[in-house]
């Protein structure tokens, strides 16, 4: 049973509408931010508001959903958004990536490559990529219109000529389809190539910025980046403590007081996956 | 005064199945989907176009259609959407019969190209696999879609439509329970 | 080898049965009711209800007992609930002349129709902490008692327009938006900023009405009136055709008069700073009209350099539950974006390193 009181997945069927027809033309429009009445909702602005609205507004009883965060299953916020959809869809859950129909997202995209019969809604605290650079809505959306990023080369060929290299390591900007500048959302810049041509539709959804985007299937997603300078995805040099893997992301933990160190696999389900079956469950 | 035909039989996941099907169809230009509700609108429209009219149209986006009485009076019931004579002014443009030119749509504006309207077009049938070729966001290498009963001229009027992206109109193909859809920055080619 | 550490879920379980606990307090003492938050914190009730963007007394008290009194947890509270709320329609405008005043004063004029009322206020008292009020069961004393005038009160700002010196803003007759529906676009329409300030966070008001005082905004404004009363809500359901009323609701209303030099097509009058919020909220009603009229600055053609004019920045920043959530989120794990950046920084100092060391040699 859902939460009495309340309609299938929360949201009233109007608001559902009308985030679907932003959807629609959201995956219409690689890339642009399309404004949209954000409602309030049970759980704090900043803290997934936008994806758990484009997450209700998809799902279905058909569906199976996974939720992470940092790309684990069992992070606090995770576990806290989970609950809700089983609260008020009653839905069913997995924490292994290749079970999924719709995987909500904070910060990660999984290791395991996702399909066609996936959704991948990100949680997008802000949608604009030019922010730090202009903070002025109404001029950034003439830049849109205009598709003049030159804000955003100059700054990043500042950091190299400051740094000897483009200082961003996440929410680092993409070009979707050659046309918008888009914010991947603070993903490790690590994640970025896999968006590119990904089998899978994206979702952003930014719940107090009030913007939805989308990048459809087999878009092409590019890095900016300069001929001298090309993009280059960066991961702890180092192997996962779990499962040895040295391709996947890894967390960084603090061991001791005395600079130890430990990395471990920043998705858990891949992680997991990769280990060998404990005993007492194989037998 | 006739009586009207029901809606979705389950408001709630009718809907929902129906949008998976459009956005589907929306993300993978010229894939055939089906829509599984079963629903009776009047003549001429068929359930796909019906489906996604009820799934997506409401007080808040107006409709023009060409589809007579008993259908405008069916979607006023069923979606409350208000429906004007002014094929620029509509949020959702349904063609039954001869294809309104596209010229005429909304097609947004620079700043807020999401403005331009959904074309819902019932054709005579959808043939996967064949005909037009399709190619761009949403489309590995390229989708094959033949279009029975298209309106002459679309590809050239579609071809022009996408010299004004990312301002231009998307649309709904509907024929029986099958849905297509072509999103404004795909790419049609007759060969 | 590594053992990944996990339990979110035992975790959260546990911290919100701790929470439970900690709001009750100590069982010793009677558990305090929502009808008592209802009278006894009346303002803390109208604030909730302000920033909750919803009157309802008893809503407001409940979830100001649910946060253990963090008031903007319980306008949160209350804005999660109102937004599940069905629509009926929207009300006819109010016509505050027709208020039942319990406060009512002008500093403009020392004498006008329907007089000045102090009514309740915290005004001329000396804030010494009363130490009467920690023992409980005191009886408050009675108010002496005066006839009221029970006939409408104009307006202050409606004597001087028709004098001609208050500018009349022109009702464009358009349907005003609704920020809880429409995102915000710029320029914004004064009636969204006005339901933007009436629900915005009252710190953040006052400190930018304050801004204004202090030379950010160039006002020079005189409190026309503040008045603090009652009012009846009329709907006009369309199957009746006529308004009938649906009951009353408190509210706060102040209007700011305003120097305005004059432009080539306005001659030299007053211009008006309005502020009117849900419940008894002088304070907050009377920053609203401070920022209301820093918002006009633009249409007035005066320049609009300080912060309180800067429409983008006002509107964006002022609502308290967006802003707590934001602000907040920053508890939220962020591993991974760190990590990025740790990698970032050593190899960037790697590289430097390494440069530094080609250069010695």
């Amino acid at each position: 049973m859902t939460e009495a009181g309340y309609n299938f997945a929360y949201l009233d069927e109007a608001t559902k509408r009308m985030i679907r027809r932003a959807i629609l033309k959201a995956v219409a429009i690689p890339g642009h931010q399309i404004p949209f009445g954000a409602r309030e909702m049970p759980l704090p602005y900043g803290w997934g508001t936008g994806g758990i609205q484009v997450t209700a507004s998809i799902l279905g009883p058909q569906d199976v959903l996974k939720v992470i965060d940092q790309g684990a299953d069992d992070t606090t916020n995770a576990v806290s958004i989970r609950r809700f959809f089983t609260r008020v869809a009653d839905i069913a859950t997995t924490e292994a990536t290749g079970e999924a129909t719709i995987i909500q997202t904070r910060h990660r995209i999984p290791e395991k490559p996702l399909t066609e019969n996936q959704i991948l809604v990100y949680q997008v605290p802000q949608p604009e990529p030019l922010f730090k650079l202009e903070p002025r809505r109404a001029e950034t959306r003439r830049l849109h219109a205009l598709a003049d990023y030159g804000l955003m080369h100059v700054r990043l060929y500042e950091d190299i000529a400051r740094l000897g290299h483009i200082a961003k390591a996440y929410d680092y900007p993409v070009m979707v389809n050659e046309r918008y500048l888009m914010s991947p959302s603070p993903i490790p810049a690590f994640d970025n190539p896999k968006m590119h041509h990904m089998a899978a539709l994206q979702l952003f959804g930014a719940g107090r910025e009030k913007r939805i985007y989308a990048v459809p299937p087999y878009t092409p997603v590019r890095s900016l980046d300069f001929e001298d300078h090309p993009f280059r995805p960066i991961r702890a040099p180092h192997a996962c403590a779990i499962c040895g893997s040295k391709t996947s992301y890894l967390d960084e933990l603090v061991t001791d007081d005395a600079g130890g160190r430990a990395f471990i696999c920043s998705d858990t389900d891949y992680c997991q996956e990769r280990q060998p079956v404990p005993k007492a469950a194989a037998e | 005064m006739t009586r009207l035909t029901p809606g979705f039989a389950d408001p709630v996941l009718d809907a929902q199945a129906s949008f998976r099907a459009i956005l589907e169809a929306m993300s993978r230009p010229g894939r055939i989907q089906t829509i599984a509700a079963r629903i009776s609108p009047p003549a001429p429209l068929c359930s796909a176009a019906g489906a996604a009219m009820l799934s997506l149209a409401d007080a808040d986006t107006p409709l023009w259609l060409d589809a007579g009485d008993a259908v405008g009076a069916w979607l006023r019931f069923h979606c409350g959407a208000p429906i004007t004579p002014d094929i620029g002014a509509a949020r959702f443009v349904l063609a039954c019969g001869a294809a309104p030119s596209l010229d005429a749509l909304d097609i947004g504006t620079d700043e807020d190209p999401q403005l331009g309207a959904t074309l819902i077009l019932q054709v005579a049938g959808l043939v996967a696999g064949d005909g037009w070729r399709l190619t761009g966001p949403g489309i590995q290498h390229e989708h094959r879609l033949g279009v029975l009963g298209a309106p002459a001229g679309f590809v050239a009027a579609w071809a022009r439509n996408q010299a004004f992206f990312p301002r231009g109109l998307d649309v709904l193909l509907c024929a029986g329970d099958s849905i297509a859809a072509l999103p404004r920055s795909v790419m049609i080619a007759e060969d | 080898m590594y053992v990944a550490v996990k339990g979110g879920e035992k975790a959260i379980s546990a911290a919100h049965a701790w929470l439970d606990e900690t709001r009750r307090g100590d069982t010793a003492l009677p558990e305090l009711s929502v009808a008592q938050i209802e009278q006894q914190m009346a303002l803390a009730v109208d604030r909730v209800m302000a920033e909750g963007s919803c009157h309802d007394r008893f809503l407001a008290a409940l979830a100001i007992k649910q946060a253990k009194g963090d008031l903007i947890e319980a306008a949160f509270l209350l804005r999660a609930y109102r937004t599940t709320l069905p629509r009926f329609g929207a009300s006819q405008p109010l016509e505050t002349s027709r208020m039942r005043l319990r406060r009512r004063i002008s500093a403009t004029y020392k004498d006008l129709p329907g007089g000045q009322v102090l009514g309740p206020t915290f005004d001329y008292t000396h804030r010494l902490l009363d130490f009467a009020l920690a023992a409980e069961g005191r009886e408050a004393p009675a108010t002496p008692e005066a006839h009221a005038d029970m006939g409408d009160v104009p307006r202050v700002t409606e004597i001087l327009a028709r004098e001609g010196l208050m500018q009349r803003e022109a009702a464009t007759g358009a349907e005003p938006g609704d920020l809880t529906r429409e995102p915000l676009s710029f320029p914004a329409p004064r009636p969204v900023r006005l339901q933007n300030l009436a629900r915005g966070d009252e710190g953040f008001l006052l400190a930018l009405g304050y801004s204004t005082q202090r030379g950010y905004g160039n006002a020079h404004p005189f409190v026309g009136e503040i008045r603090v009363g009652h009012i009846g809500v009329e709907i006009t359901p369309p199957e009746l055709g006529f308004a009938i009323d649906i009951g009353d609701i408190g509210i706060t209303e102040c209007q700011m008069v305003n120097q305005f030099k004059g432009s080539r097509t306005e001659p030299a009058q007053f211009t008006r700073g309005y502020g009117l919020v849900f419940g008894h909220g002088e304070r907050r009603a009377m920053a609203m009209a401070l920022v209301d009229r820093g918002l006009r600055a633009r249409e007035l053609g005066e320049d609009a350099d300080a912060p309180a004019q800067q429409e983008e920045f006002v509107l964006y920043h002022s609502d308290n539950i967006e802003a707590t959530g934001f602000v907040e989120h920053l508890k939220l794990p962020h591993y991974v974006d760190f990590q990025s950046e740790l990698e970032n920084l050593r190899t960037i100092r790697r590289a430097a390193e390494a440069e530094r060391q080609e250069a010695a040699e």
